[in-house]
């Protein structure tokens, strides 16, 4: 019984693994882009929704109404600020502009907010849990970031093949070049797809701060746990990405059961495992 | 009849260039009779960023294999001296090249598995092994687990008769890994396997259907800067004595700060990494009063530099003034 409740409760947090991952595989899908900062803008997020909630005395979740627009907004200016201009041939210039980005945003987080590692309190949700059978209980919260996630990768989707934005996205995807000639501003494109990462970044931040302590150096472990994630399940699939979350999820918390020590390091190695034997992922993406 | 032209590949500065940095080496050799105790202790620790700069930026500007987990080898190579010291009674000095070797031998069967990563996956895909590392060392109980452990009293003190003569041992080692470092780098790109890899950098897929082999001159590139790597952190955790995971797998201190010296003072040069070093030593002199606001003002100062000149500082001035100090490729002269 032991083992089936470690495994659900990784099934569960795999969810937030696919959150982290989502924005990750988006943007690397439309511009080829890996953002090296994607786990300090996570907790960049978390650390606003804690301004945000203090503020205005929301509930956390609510706090998403601000949180939101603000995070996606500051994706848009950072992709035509920042970005934008070393986007071309070379992957070494806009990988090296996000890992810029990846210190200055721990260094500040660590200059606003101190070493100290924060939480946000989400009243009740935080220990309200099912109780499915002895010694086998599901959390609410964790079953709500599960079910967000599902429905950020189903919106994702929707936006991918159902709206304008959309085809714009896949057009630059697949040629910029041509994209432009049909008179498609390759900025602002790339600025839209940022934006609408850095809202789901904003999402898994607030998820994050619910469900952990979080501190400003937390970042690159996050942006470790979404890349695999994004690996594990296809480069570049969406559903995948989720699916990778969970086999990611499920990994750490077999290895935990095995030794404290063994979480994170077994989730790492199942990354190399699948790298070894399917080195597209689990599910790739036919093309 | 003699031919009209012939190829070169020295210039006049590149030759004056050779005895300066001779002289300049002989000055350095000499450091122990002009140089304090802290004034050693400071070019040691550059000499490790020179060596560990250079050979990043072969991986990077060069084989376009962008890594952000060389830490990964620093403390495998810090680990590696630690073990062999003090569990098989190796002199440690005799260890640190050890260390180099079990560096390389570790990367030849993890470079095929990050081969599977393109590009920026490739970058997160090194950092991942690097937490591999990490974690596993963590694991280590006679290793001193997680908290790390010092070299013991008896291997310190059986390395040279006293203090001094200790120093000076270990700084020569560290000047002599920096220059192993560079000649190995300037060596390779006037290589054969130097020229497949500048045709590599320019275009993977012509330089495919020339004939060149690229996952073969890939590995050797990533195996060699391993092995060097994993010396240069062998010598590293010498100079201090004591080693932990965290200190010794610190993304912050071995790639971070390693990846702002090649990028400031220019990708894909043989001086770049050199220049980026002076500076980032001159910077962290005059800056390490603001603490953290320090490590926000590098991060700028990169992203600055990434925007306005791309190919980093000694890229600005090559291009403007046209110089090569170490020139790797080969011009043709023609004779009147």
């Amino acid at each position: 019984m032991e083992w089936v409740n470690a495994i659900l409760q990784g099934v569960l947090i795999g969810g937030l693994y696919a959150l982290f991952a989502a924005g990750l595989s988006l943007i690397f899908g439309v511009m080829r882009l890996v953002n090296i900062a994607h786990g300090d803008m996570i907790v960049a997020a978390a650390y606003l929704a804690l301004v945000v909630v203090q503020a205005t005395g929301l509930h956390p979740l609510a706090s998403a109404v601000i949180v939101v627009p603000l995070m996606a907004v500051l994706g848009y200016a950072m992709q035509r600020l920042l970005l934008n201009p070393t986007i071309g041939q070379d992957l070494l210039s806009p990988l090296l502009v996000t890992f810029g980005i990846s210190v200055i945003l721990q260094n500040g987080l660590l200059v606003a907010f101190t070493a100290d590692s924060r939480r946000l309190a989400a009243g009740s949700i935080e220990t309200a849990s099912f109780h499915l059978a002895p010694g086998i209980s599901l959390g609410v919260l964790p079953l709500v970031i599960f079910a967000a996630s599902v429905l950020v990768i189903l919106g994702l989707e929707l936006i991918f093949y159902r709206t304008s934005l959309g085809r714009a996205f896949r057009a630059t995807s697949d040629d910029p070049e041509i994209a432009q000639l049909m008179k498609l501003d390759r900025n602002h494109v790339f600025g839209m797809a940022m934006a609408l990462s850095a809202a789901v970044v904003a999402i898994a931040g607030i998820f994050l701060a619910i469900r952990t302590n979080f501190d400003p150096s937390a970042g690159p472990a996050r942006l470790i746990f979404g890349f695999e994630a994004v690996i594990i399940g296809g480069l570049g699939n969406l559903w995948g990405t989720l699916a990778g979350g969970v086999v990611l999820g499920v990994a750490q918390a077999i290895g935990a059961q095995i030794s404290p020590g063994w979480q994170i390091l077994a989730g790492h190695l199942v990354f190399f495992l699948v790298l070894a034997l399917k080195p597209r992922g689990l599910f790739p993406r036919m093309d | 009849m003699a031919a009209a032209f012939q190829i070169e590949r020295s210039t006049r500065t590149s030759r004056v260039t050779a005895l300066v940095s001779l002289v300049l080496l002989v000055v350095l050799i000499a450091a122990p009779w002009w140089a304090g105790r802290a004034n050693m202790r400071l070019l040691g620790e550059i000499y490790s960023f020179v060596a560990l700069a250079t050979l990043w930026n072969l991986m990077a500007g060069y084989a376009g294999l962008v890594s952000v987990g060389q830490q990964a080898f620093v403390g495998f190579g810090g680990y590696a001296l630690f073990a062999f010291a003090m569990f098989l009674g190796v002199h440690p000095l005799v260890a640190v090249p050890l260390a180099g070797v079990a560096g390389a031998l570790i990367a030849l069967p993890i470079a095929p598995l990050l081969f599977r990563l393109q590009g920026a996956y490739f970058a997160i895909g090194t950092w991942v092994l690097a937490e591999v590392f990490r974690l596993s060392f963590a694991q280590v109980s006679s290793l001193g687990g997680g908290s790390g452990t010092s070299l013991p009293a008896g291997v310190v003190t059986g390395m040279a008769a006293d203090r001094a003569l200790r120093e000076m041992a270990i700084y020569w080692t560290a000047l002599a890994i920096a220059v192993v470092a560079v000649a190995y780098v300037i060596a390779l790109l006037r290589s054969r396997a130097g020229l497949a890899l500048t045709a590599l950098r320019d275009s993977e897929i012509a330089s495919e259907s020339l004939g060149i082999d690229i996952w073969r001159t890939k590995l050797t590139v990533y195996v060699t800067v391993a092995g060097l790597t994993a010396m240069t952190g062998a010598m590293i955790f010498l100079q201090k004595l004591r080693i932990s995971p965290d200190a010794a797998f610190s993304v912050n201190d071995w790639t971070a700060y390693v990846i702002f010296i090649a990028v400031i003072g220019g990708i894909g040069t043989i001086e770049g990494p050199i220049v980026g070093t002076i500076l980032f030593f001159l910077l962290r002199e005059t800056l390490a009063d603001l603490g953290t606001t320090y490590l926000m003002v590098l991060g700028a100062v990169a992203i600055l530099v990434m925007l306005r000149a791309p190919k980093g500082l000694w890229g600005w001035v090559s291009q403007r003034t046209g110089v090569t100090l170490v020139p790797v490729r080969r011009r043709v002269v023609f004779r009147d």
